[in-house]
Parts: structure tokens; sequence; C-alpha cells
């Protein structure tokens, strides 16, 4: 009864066309955006920010990255983390190197190298398909752990290998408390999926759908297989660029190689396939999901066993968290195959009938 | 069906719960509180889980002889699974807890590198014992960090030395060839320059062979070392590649007396499952070995484990790594126990004041002994404002394929080499940073 | 000369005990479409319920002969991972049918998880030892020929040959049998099964069976050879580039892949490796499967995929 888009007429094809066409979405999110860029920061503990929103936010990023590659696109890359440590590096070059230059562009810079490295180990598709595919792209990851251990250059000639940032400021202002940080991740991760959004409604998101669902017949039309496929990878290695830049430069600090190991690869994949393949707000759910729920997992069962009298070790914890965290996985699957924002979406739709039953 | 899933999901997790010994921290008014990073699951849990029992274990002693003059000890663990992003969320959930953490040991060389940076804006020491970046021994660049005991460069020369006394002198070194197995990593890459160095000087060979991990597979490093005969190989890994190592130069026919393995790579998880076929591998060790007969650990075996309140297995208790916690465990407390001198007996310090602690440090052989580490322990250990690291000096043990035995002398490592190139990294690392070293007044403080 | 030969025969061998793991990925995708990502996790549960078994059993039995010990872990184990499987369809794929391949995947990554904490709580997280009497020191052959004699590493051959035998009863039980056909038909498409007759559930059970099996013995001879630990889950990434080198649906596939990879893996990182810096292989044999794909974008012997619009 109170969603729903009766009376909710529009006269121009502009308004038509918009991402949220119902008002009621567009007063959810409106609302969103306020309580995520005011209220948290106001009312959120530092560690809520530090240690859950901001790799929450960070995560969703690259997510929605990946999501545009395998949602969309449909060619399920294993080269995420790769990816991410290509941005990172590249940024940290170009912010080192270069004196005086600042930190969004740096980010963009190391969103750029991603691109093109995305491009070439994304060469593969043009060929290969499906599983097979993802497999290969793991040669984008393994090679890129090799590269930043091996070549000296990227980690400006330090013997251990790894590297640190520090003092980082946007527009003077500087990103050391836990708030400011939050807010340009926000920031950063808002702009972004806007853009993401736009992009897959566009032409080139039909292309990419289209190429998703049958490529033969998507190049029978005229959609031209390789431009298709490649835009998608670079557009989406960008993204999972920045957002690996931005995990290295606000939330680690300083890092290694390692830091962007081939389990990422594989929890970005997870990310979007339990989130929703092919929906931006599912990266959002599947972000939360990876990143929130294990941590979630790790303080909740201690607070339960204390409930019922008896204290548990880390040990025991931790076991208990992967057997959790697997048969959530699982059952949510099972309840819905197509991933959370599947969920949400007919959550959305009972409740144009609520509180009516028909 | 669904229901069932979740039952039959939370029967487990309460199983899992109900079998498990458990670590429970009271809370109560003016105690010091300190934090465990452990990882006691995943790929390094053989490593780890002895070396947190051995720090749990000693903070319990601590309490049970009375506190650091009259202050208990609040431990809480964290499982980090040696993963660093997880190891800085366990940071940063517990740094305020309580009254603030007074320190921390990262226990991880990617954890120290992110908590470095952290650390120092939370003004909380991070000790590193016998880990970490080597240059963090100059304590005027790096304020916050402490590699006590030793540092990759003091492994990697004391080493080198033990060779030398092998081949009956330095310059006996000349024309030999010295290969360098290492995790592909930070952690692994660490001795390189000391060791370029030393054959710089002395005129070796030295041959890199990199494995890349966790270093499940290396053959080809083997066969590599087959062919090329060093005189003496180095081992430097964690974890499942120091066993898999010594496993294949069983399999290659490469002599394990020829090996030398860092103080991370030469501990019971290591040769264990390689049994004699490790007998000869020799390890350089952070002053401490395996010690079943230590005082500390005879204390430890009588006060905690006699009535049940150890934490892990007995017949761990007193092998390397549990002693490397204890050991570790032991130079925080008395970095706490030295400020409390200064800052006022009896209080709880805050990580400020215990990083001034850790900063004088001035353990006696005596001092030592009286703790219970007669023979694990040699001092004197005595950091200063340069100085982090305290001590220079290490053993080798060599693995008789069923337990670890010195089989040299205390070796100093030579710091006429070491200094000089802590003092030239570090001040690289400072001018990267825009960091000043610290002037005599802020050593003061 | 006789370097080469030795690099050569041990990366042969190492390929043959990649393509055990490898043929427990193509055995399930083969007969099911799902691809297994748990395989990794399978392996190392096999491998601890086998260590420890050895270890209790003989306690709990009193068994003093070390091969019956053995030979009762490995029934013991066997049936434990019989269990699961039988688990694993009821619990999960049963409500799964017919869903697309990200999802199944999915699936098998929370098996993965739920297997590892498993695993690990009830049998520990320590290094455990699999005593099944495999020699340990290398020996030389071939002396009279090469000098010195080429280095000979028996451990590896007898897994090659356990590796081998497996294959052959593998690949005749595929052929020859009653469920081996139906397993096959069962691949092709699971609605043309299933209206023939073929109880799916059934099949999907022993499938899994078949696979837990396979994990078990490849489990066994890289748990003796690396003592059973967490890490031996990283073998699954090493056995990946054959499983798509062989292509996912094809058995000899598996081996040839895994012999294919071994010596590349090995070639590589010895004669290549010091040129640039070394560490090489692991992402070598990714880029030597990737070659192969261009070429044959289904795997040497996989299934072509045709595609109808």
């Amino acid at each position: 009864m109170f969603y729903r888009e009766n009376g909710q007429f529009k006269t121009t094809y502009r308004a038509d066309q918009q991402i949220f066409p119902i008002a009621q979405d567009r007063w959810f999110i409106l609302a969103l955006v306020a309580l995520a860029f005011v209220a948290v920061p106001l009312l959120a503990s530092d560690y809520l920010m530090r240690a859950i929103l901001i790799p929450f936010l960070i995560f969703s990023l690259a997510a929605v990255g990946v999501n545009v590659l395998v949602g969309y696109c449909g060619q399920i890359s294993l080269g995420s983390g790769a990816f991410m440590a290509v941005g990172a590096y590249g940024a940290y070059n170009f912010f080192v190197r270069v004196p005086g230059m600042p930190l969004i562009p740096a980010l963009i810079l190391g969103g750029l190298c991603a691109t093109f490295f995305g491009i070439l180990f994304g060469l593969p598709s043009l060929r290969v398909r499906g599983l097979y595919l993802a497999v290969a792209t793991l040669a984008a990851q393994f090679f890129a752990d090799w590269m930043f251990l091996r070549i000296k250059w990227f980690t400006l000639d330090t013997p251990s290998g790894s590297v640190a940032v520090s003092n980082l400021q946007v527009f003077g202002m500087p990103l050391e408390s836990a708030a400011s940080k939050y807010l340009f991740c926000l920031a950063v991760l808002a702009v972004i999926a806007l853009l993401a959004k736009n992009l897959v409604r566009s032409a080139i998101g039909r292309e990419w759908m289209a190429i998703r669902d049958m490529d033969v017949a998507a190049a029978v039309i005229g959609i031209r297989p390789m431009y298709a496929k490649l835009s998608a990878f670079a557009v989406s290695s960008f993204i999972i660029g920045v957002a690996g830049a931005l995990w290295a430069f606000v939330y680690l600090g300083a890092w290694e190689p390692s830091a962007f190991s081939v389990d990422y690869s594989f929890r970005l994949l997870f990310m979007v396939i339990i989130g929703g393949l092919g929906s931006i707000m599912g990266s959002f759910f599947g972000a939360a999901f990876i990143v929130v729920l294990p941590i979630a997992l790790s303080q909740f069962l201690p607070f339960v066993a204390g409930l019922f009298g008896f204290s548990i070790s880390t040990t025991a914890v931790s076991h208990a968290e992967l057997m959790i965290f697997g048969g959530l996985i699982v059952w949510f699957l099972i309840v819905e195959p197509h991933g959370l924002a599947r969920l949400w979406s007919i959550g959305k739709q009972k409740l144009r009938l609520w509180p009516f039953p028909h | 069906m669904k229901l069932r899933k979740i039952v039959v999901a939370a029967t487990v997790a309460l199983a899992g719960a109900a079998s498990l010994v458990s670590t429970a921290a009271l809370a109560q008014a003016k105690e010091q509180y300190l934090p465990v990073l452990s990882y006691r699951t995943g790929a390094y849990a053989p490593n780890g889980t002895p070396t947190a029992n051995g720090i749990v274990d000693y903070y319990k002693l601590v309490n049970a002889r009375g506190g650091i003059n009259g202050v208990k000890l609040l431990v809480e663990e964290c499982e980090t699974m040696y993963d660093t992003a997880r190891s800085v969320e366990c940071y940063e959930r517990l740094k305020g807890k309580n009254g603030g953490a007074a320190l921390i040991h990262p226990w991880a060389t990617g954890a120290t590198f992110a908590l470095t940076e952290k650390a120092s804006v939370d003004k909380i020491p991070l000790i590193t014992t016998g880990y970490g970046r080597s240059e963090s021994a100059d304590g005027t660049i790096f304020k916050w960090n402490f590699p006590i005991l030793g540092t990759y460069w003091v492994a990697a020369d004391v080493i080198v030395q033990a060779i030398a006394q092998k081949e009956g002198g330095l310059d006996k070194l000349k024309g030999k060839k010295i290969a360098l197995v290492y995790h592909d990593s930070p952690f692994g890459k660490e001795p390189i320059p000391l060791l370029q160095e030393r054959s710089k000087m002395h005129g070796f060979e030295l041959q890199l062979l990199p494995v890349a991990a966790p270093g499940v597979e290396q053959k080809a490093t083997w066969l590599q070392i087959r062919q090329s005969r060093p005189d003496y190989t180095l081992l430097w890994g964690w974890g499942v590649m120091n066993s898999t190592a010594l496993k294949e130069a069983q399999a290659t026919g490469y002599p394990r007396e020829k090996m030398y393995g860092v103080w991370w790579s030469s501990a019971e998880p290591d040769v264990k499952d390689v049994g004699m076929g490790a007998k000869g591998y020799n390890g350089v060790t952070l002053q401490h070995g395996t010690d079943k007969n230590a005082p500390i650990i005879k204390e430890i075996l009588a006060k905690l484990h006699d009535k049940n309140q150890g934490t892990g297995p007995r017949d761990e208790v007193g092998e390397t790594l549990y002693l490397r916690g204890v050991v570790s465990a032991a130079m925080g407390v008395e970095g706490i126990r030295a400020a409390q001198e200064r800052f006022g007996k009896g209080k709880v310090m805050t990580g400020e004041q215990v990083r001034w602690g850790l900063e004088n440090l001035n353990l006696t052989q005596a001092k030592l002994d009286a703790l219970g580490f007669k023979g694990v322990l040699r001092g004197p250990i005595s950091t200063s404002c340069a100085d982090h690291v305290g001590a220079g000096a290490a053993r080798i043990h060599t693995w008789d394929g069923t337990k670890w035995g010195f089989t040299t002398d205390w070796i100093e490592a030579d710091q006429q080499i070491i200094k000089p190139m802590v003092k030239a990294t570090a001040s690289k690392y400072a001018a990267e940073k825009k960091l000043s070293a610290r002037t005599p007044a802020d050593c003061q403080s | 000369m006789a370097f080469f030969l030795e690099t050569l025969f041990g990366g042969l061998m190492v390929g043959m005990l990649y393509s055990l793991v490898a043929l427990g990925f193509v055995l399930i995708f083969k007969a099911s479409g799902v691809f297994n990502f748990a395989q990794g996790a399978m392996v190392l549960f096999a491998a601890l319920a086998m260590a420890r078994f050895s270890e209790w059993i003989p306690m709990w039995l009193g068994i003093e002969n070390k091969w019956v010990g053995n030979i009762a872990a490995f029934v013991a184990a066997g049936a434990l991972m019989f269990a699961m499987a039988w688990l694993i369809e009821r619990l999960v794929l049963r409500h799964l049918v017919n869903q697309e391949a990200a999802t199944l995947l999915m699936a098998t990554l929370g098996i993965t998880y739920f297997i590892d904490g498993l695993g690990q709580s009830l049998f520990g997280s320590n290094i455990y030892k699999i005593d099944i009497g495999m020699p340990k020191d290398p020996v030389f052959v071939l002396d009279s020929v090469f000098q010195g004699g080429l280095l000979l590493n028996q451990e590896d051959v007898i897994a090659a040959a356990i590796a081998a035998a497996m294959v052959i009863a593998l690949s005749l039980f595929f052929q020859k049998t009653a469920t081996g056909r139906a397993l096959r038909a069962v691949a092709d498409d699971h609605q043309a099964a299933q209206s023939i007759g073929i109880p799916l559930n059934r099949i999907w059970v022993i499938v899994w069976c078949v696979a837990g099996l396979v994990a078990l013995v490849a489990g066994m001879i890289w748990g003796s050879k690396l003592g059973v630990q967490f890490s031996l889950t990283t073998i699954a990434l090493r056995a990946l580039p054959v499983v798509i080198l062989g292509g996912l649906t094809s058995v000899p596939g598996a081996i040839i892949g895994g012999l294919i990879i071994g010596v590349g893996e090995k070639l590589s990182e010895v004669y290549l490796g010091p040129f640039v810096g070394g560490g090489i292989e692991i992402w070598f044999a990714y880029v030597l499967a990737l070659v192969f794909l261009l070429f044959r974008p289904q795997g040497l012997f996989g299934e072509k995929i045709i595609d109808r619009v």
C-alpha cells in the first residue's frame, strides 16, 4: 500500500529514465545517503568505522567492479586480487615518485594502471570462456604476486619489498581520523557506483549483457565481442584498481605483495555471486555478507557463550565461525540461488501489496 | 528443512565450543591490559599455537607471582589466522579496551608493517622479538618498534660466522658457495642485504633461491641446489616451507649438516615430521633454544600445568617456539616493570610509559637469572634510544633426530657491519617518510 | 644432460601427483557439472582423518602392526568421506538441482568453509604424520650411463604408480560398468538421464563418494610427502592448471595435463628461473595452460562447447 508507483506519472523521457523512478525509492536512497554521510560519522564508534565500515566500503567498490565484469558481461575472472594489487602499487608509485602528487589523481592513475593490466590479462577472454577463463585469469593473479616481489622498481627498491604511505590529505584536509577516512571512502564509492550504474544502463552496458547472455548471437547482431569484452575488463579493472589503492592507502597503510593474495580474488568473486550477479546493489549486499559477517560472528559467539555461562577459546570461535559462515552461504543459496539482491527485489515486490494480502 | 540446517549449524557451533579449553579474561579494576594477537587456526597454526601458549602461560605466571608490583595482567587473545587484514582488525578492536593496550606483539611480518604506521599514531609500542624490519633496531627513527633480542641481520651474521667457525676462519670462506632458500616475501628477503655485504667482504658466492609462498612444492629449488652444489644452504622459511625444504633436501641427498635455518625455521614443528631425516640440521637461535629444564619452565610446570592452569599440552612446554613466546612476553613485562620504576610502582602503565620502559631495559644476567632465565637468556639485555635491540648474540642448535641441542658457543653479531647498514636503511626510510631522527631531548622522555 | 633428465623426471612425477588432485575436480564436474571448489578442503579433511585415525585406531583397538593400523585408518577415513559425500548430496546438492554453475560453485565454497572448520575442530590444527612406509631417501639409477647416476625419488615414483593405477581403475569404471555409464549419462544431460530412470540423487552420492575416495588417496600421498597440515589445501591451486589444460571433463586429460604442467613447471623454474630471479613456477604453469587454451579453448581433451543460437 505504501510502496507503489500508482499515480506517479512521468512527463519527460528524462524523468522516466532515472535510476530510481519510484518516488519512495528516491526518498529511501536519499535517506540512506544522508544516514551514511551524516549520521554514521557522528554516531558510530571509531572501531566500527575503522574496522568494519571502511573495509565494507572498499570491498563494495571492488565488488561493483567485479560485478561489472562477471555479472554484467559474464566473464568469470579470478584475477581481481591482481588488479587490486596493480592499482595499489600503481597509485603508490605515482604518489611517491611524483613530488606533490595529490591523492585523488594518484588513485585515478593507479586505476588506469590496473586498466592496462586488466586489458592485457583479459585478452584470453576472446578465445576462452566459462570456468576455463576463470582459471586462466588466475595467471594474472600469480603473475602479479611474482611481479611485485621480483621487480624492485615497483617497491622503490626497498630491501624488504614492503611499502608504506602516510600523511594522506585530500584538498588540504588530513585523512587521519576514522571519520575522515570513512567519508573519503564513502565519497569515492558513491561517485564510482553511480558512474557504474549509469554505465550498465547505457548502450555499452546492454552490449555487455548481450555478450553475457549469448555471445554468438550478440556477434551476429553486430556487437563486436572484442570491444565489449575488453571494455568490460577495462572498466572493471579500473574500479577494482581504485578499490585496491584505497585498501592499501586508507586501511592498511603499509603492505606487501601478499596483502593481495589469491584469497582476495576468490572472496571478491564470492561476494558478487552471493550478492547477486548483474546487480550493483547486489555488490553491496555481498560485500556486507563476506566482510562483516565473519567479524560479527567472531564477536557474537563469545557473547552467546557468555550468556550460557561458559567461555569459549579463540580457536573454537574461529572454527565455529568458519562452519557457521559456510553453512549460512549454503543456506542463502538454497533459499535464493540468485543472490541476496534477488531477495531484496522479492521483498520490494511483496511490499507493493503490503499490508494487503493481494 | 531450513530450520534443521540452522539447528545443525548451531549444534555444531556449541559442540565446538564445549570441547575446547577456555581462556577466560575476568575484568577487574586496575589491571594492565595486554591483548595477544595469535594464530591458532589456518596454515600457520602449528607454529602460532605453541608461541601463543608460551605468551599466555608467562602472563599467567606473572599473575601467579603477584603481578608486576601488584598490578595484575589482563590477557585477551584475538585470532588473526596470520592474515594482515585480520590482524589490523584485531588491533583496532582491542587497542582501546580496558584502559588501552600497553603493548602489542604482532607476530607476523605483514602485520608488523601494517601496524607500525598505526601504532605510532595510537602510541602503543610494538615488540617484534626476532622479526620485523631489521632497520627498526634504530630507535631514533623507529620510536615505537622494539625488535628486542635480535633482528634478521643479526641472525644472518651469526650464521655466516658459525659457518666460518666450521671452516676455520672468515678468510676460508673465499671461493665457497652459499645458497639462500627463502620465502618469497619481505620476511624471506630480509637477510639478503647482509649476506650480500658479507659475500663482498669475504669473497663467497651467494645464490638466491626464492620459493613462492606457501612453499609446498620445492622440487625445482632443490634440483637447482643439487646442480650447483653449494657448500652451505641457509633456510629462511615459515610454516610448511621449512619441513618441505628438509624433506626435499633429504630426497635430493643434500647433507642436512650443511643447512642452517633462521630462528623461525628451526623449531620443533619444522623437524618433528621429518624426524631422523633432518638429523644434523642447524638453526640459529634467538638466544634460547629448547630447554625443558630451565628454571622458568620448571616454575611454569609447577605453578600452572600441575594445577591444570596451563595453556596447551604439557609436553610442548619448553620447546623452542613455546620458549620464544615466554621470552617475548617476558621482555614486554620487564618493559612495563621498568616503566613502573619511573612513572609509579603499582600503577597501570600507558602505552607511552611502557615505550619508555622498553627503551630503558637494563636486564643484567643476575636479573635474568632471578626471573628464571638462567641458561636461556644471556645478559646484559639493555636497550637505549638508539638501540632498540638490546643484545646481539646467538648460538647455533642442531637437531639430532629427536631433539635440539646447542652445538656452538655464543657468537656475537658483528655490529661494525650491521650498525652502518641499519643507519643507512633507517635514514632512507626517514627520508621517504619525511621524518627526522629523534632529538636527545626526546630520547629522555 | 643428466641434470636435464633428472629435472624432466622430477617434473613428470610431480605432474602425476597434481593429476591425482585434479582427478577429483574432473570426476565431479564430469558427472554433475559442478566445479567442486571444496576439493582442496576435502583432500585436507581426508588426510587429517587418515592421519588421526592411524594414531587413534591402534590405541582404541590395541593394534600393534603398522600396516593393519594404516589399513584400518584408510577404511575408517574412507567411510567418513562416504558419509560426508552422502550428507553433501542430501543437504546441499538436492536443493540446488538445475541451478546455474555460479550458484553451484558458490555452494561448494560454503562447503569448503564448513569442511575447513569441521576438520580443524574434529582433528586439530597441528601437523600430523601419515606413515605409509614410503621411502624417503633418494636412489641413484643408471650410474653406468651417467656419472653418479640419475636421482630418482622413490616416494614420487610409488605415488605416480598409485595415481596411474587409480586413473586406470576409474577409466575402467566409467567405461565398463553400468554405474559408470549412468554417470556419463548424467554428465551429458541431467534431465534426459532422469527421464530414462537414472536416479540422480544416488548417482550424485556415488560421484561424490568416488571423488572423496580420490581425495583420500591424494591426501594420503601428499600428506605422506608434506605432513598433514592446513597448507595441503593450496595443492588444489597448483592442480587447477592441470584441470583446465586437460579439459574439465576428461580423466585421461587430467593425467596428460598433469604431466605437461609438471614438466613445464620444473623446467621453467630450473632453466628460465635464474634469468628472472626465480620463483616463477606457479604463474608459469598457469600461463602454460593458458597458451594451450588459446589453441584448444576447452582443454586438450575436454568437450567442445557448442553454442546454438
